[in-house]
């Protein structure tokens, strides 16, 4: 068991969101994909100082809410708003074996869990059928890029498939 | 031969009667074990601990830095496996390499001919010996599988760029039951067989009600059928084991009455009261719908393993004859039929028909 100075500093750590995943689906709904955030993305990306200040706001937003660690290619609409960057292996598709029976995360067994905590409140939000998905591998050229410009310019499709269907 | 049924088993390098595969196809019970490779350059290592399980098991696993402790690697330890006349099972973790690593590496299996590969996210540095490491995890084990499938059914890499020769290997998971949260545990192997895993190892099952549960919930289901499942069984041969299972090995789960049965003996027959419970758990183990076969775990007893399959009617002779009813599999496993090695010899050493 270790202990960082900072939550937010240094190696992964399981974080629990500070926001119900009720009112961080509502939130997506006025962040939702449209022509004037299509506009506004567009403009962002051709103006890098703008761009930087609006991606250090979205950063201390998402931060504070999720622990957010910038990987550009955000996950938290398909994990009930928890963000699995924050798993100390990070993985985007589920729970490792080393959960205990408890919920307790493997590294830091006095963490929860993030993927449990995932299942939790995607299961209460409902949408616990997002979870059946594949994630792709993460394209890390997007660390600590705009996640929300990166959706808005329509470059999240390619983020989950279904598992089963045509690989 | 039984064994061949299908008329032709190409991944079978070193097993007697078709490997791995040959026994999934035959609807055998099957048997793996599990090698750790040496903490050192010694090449007798693998092979002396493989030669005592040649043609009492179907494949061995050789374990990849297993605890995130650096041995010798899983590629070279197969090879060593190989040519003892073990088949290997290599598994591969997505704990030390990024996904070129991990792609190369499986290509190289394919390559020398190794049959079976085992892919696992893999645990991370912090609990092994050297926890200063760069934990890796470009890919998760999941995705992992899918790229595999992708190497070996599609022929392109994760890049897209289409290969030269496709692998052969079938392509194995893991996963542990007893792992929270108990719920979804089920639904989890279901995702792992979506994408792409053709057997599963489980961790240990010393709680049988626990796992026949976890099966319960899969029975109905096409997923045994698509997925053989190779249930995890070890000896608990000492009160030293016992604690390390309890509270040293994450994920392992020892429930009380075990406990209670093990402490129940006198000193000097722990290690009897240990094998016959593991026997016991075999022989029901086998007569639970969906169950495929064991995986062995010596917990450091490799030359025990005769002995206990023997008591548990697995010795190669008693498995000839037996089959696992093909309702209990739900469906006969059939192998996926792209898995033919696509004409480079290396990928048939032991010269088994070439598919056509």
């Amino acid at each position: 068991v270790r202990s960082d100075p900072s939550p937010d500093a240094g190696a992964p750590r399981p974080t629990r969101p500070r926001l119900d995943a009720r009112a961080a689906y509502a939130l997506h709904r006025l962040l939702a994909a449209n022509r004037a955030y299509r506009a506004l993305a567009a403009l962002l990306e051709r103006h890098p100082r703008v761009y930087r200040r609006f991606t250090a706001a979205e950063e201390a937003t998402k931060r504070s809410l999720f622990g957010c660690r910038m990987c550009g290619r955000c996950a938290l609409p398909v994990t009930g708003y928890t963000c699995p960057m924050t798993c100390p292996k990070q993985l985007r598709n589920g729970p490792c074996g080393g959960v205990a029976p408890d919920g307790g995360c493997e590294v830091y067994p006095e963490l929860r869990c993030v993927w449990v905590l995932a299942w939790e409140r995607a299961e209460a939000a409902p949408h616990g059928a997002d979870l059946d998905l594949l994630a792709l591998p993460v394209d890390h050229r997007e660390q600590g890029r705009s996640s929300w410009v990166n959706y808005w310019q329509g470059r999240d499709e390619r983020l989950w498939i279904t598992p089963g269907g045509p690989r | 031969l039984t064994a061949s049924a299908s008329g032709s088993d190409p991944g079978s390098a070193a097993g007697p009667e078709g490997g791995l595969r040959g026994a999934l196809a035959a609807g055998r019970p099957v048997v793996t074990a599990e090698i750790g490779p040496p903490r050192g350059a010694d090449p007798e290592a693998v092979p002396k601990k493989a030669e005592p399980l040649r043609g009492w098991v179907d494949a061995v696993n050789i374990t990849d830095n297993a605890g995130a402790t650096a041995r010798q690697s899983s590629l070279a330890g197969s090879v060593l496996a190989l040519r003892a006349g073990v088949e290997p099972i290599m598994q591969l973790t997505c704990r030390d390499r990024n996904r070129l690593a991990l792609q190369s590496d499986l290509l190289a299996a394919g390559a020398l001919g190794i049959p079976n590969v085992l892919l696992m996210t893999g645990d991370h540095p912090g609990a092994g010996d050297h926890p200063d490491a760069m934990p890796v995890f470009d890919l998760d084990g999941l995705a992992l599988t899918r790229a595999a499938r992708m190497l070996r059914d599609k022929g392109t890499l994760l890049s897209g760029l289409p290969l030269t020769g496709r692998p052969g290997w079938l392509v194995g998971a893991v996963e542990n039951p007893f792992a929270g949260p108990a719920g979804q545990r089920a639904a989890r192997l279901a995702t792992k067989a979506d994408a792409g895993a053709e057997f599963v190892q489980t961790q240990f099952v010393f709680d049988l009600a626990w796992f026949g549960r976890w099966m319960d919930a899969l029975a109905g289901s096409d997923v045994p059928a698509r997925c053989a499942v190779l249930a995890g069984v070890g000896p608990i041969r000492s009160l030293r084991m016992l604690e390390f299972l309890r509270t040293g090995l994450g994920g392992v789960h020892v429930p009380d009455e075990v406990e209670r049965r093990l402490r129940g003996v006198p000193g000097d027959q722990v290690a009897e009261e240990g094998v016959r419970m593991c026997v016991e758990t075999v022989r029901r183990l086998l007569e639970m719908p969906g169950v495929a076969g064991i995986h062995l775990m010596s917990l450091g007893h490799e030359r025990g393993l005769p002995e206990l399959l023997e008591r548990s009617g697995l010795a190669p002779d008693q498995r000839l004859g037996r089959r696992l009813a093909p309702e209990r599999l739900g469906r006969r496993f059939v192998p996926d039929q792209r898995l033919t090695p696509s004409g480079h010899p290396g990928a048939d050493p032991g010269g088994a028909g070439r598919a056509p």
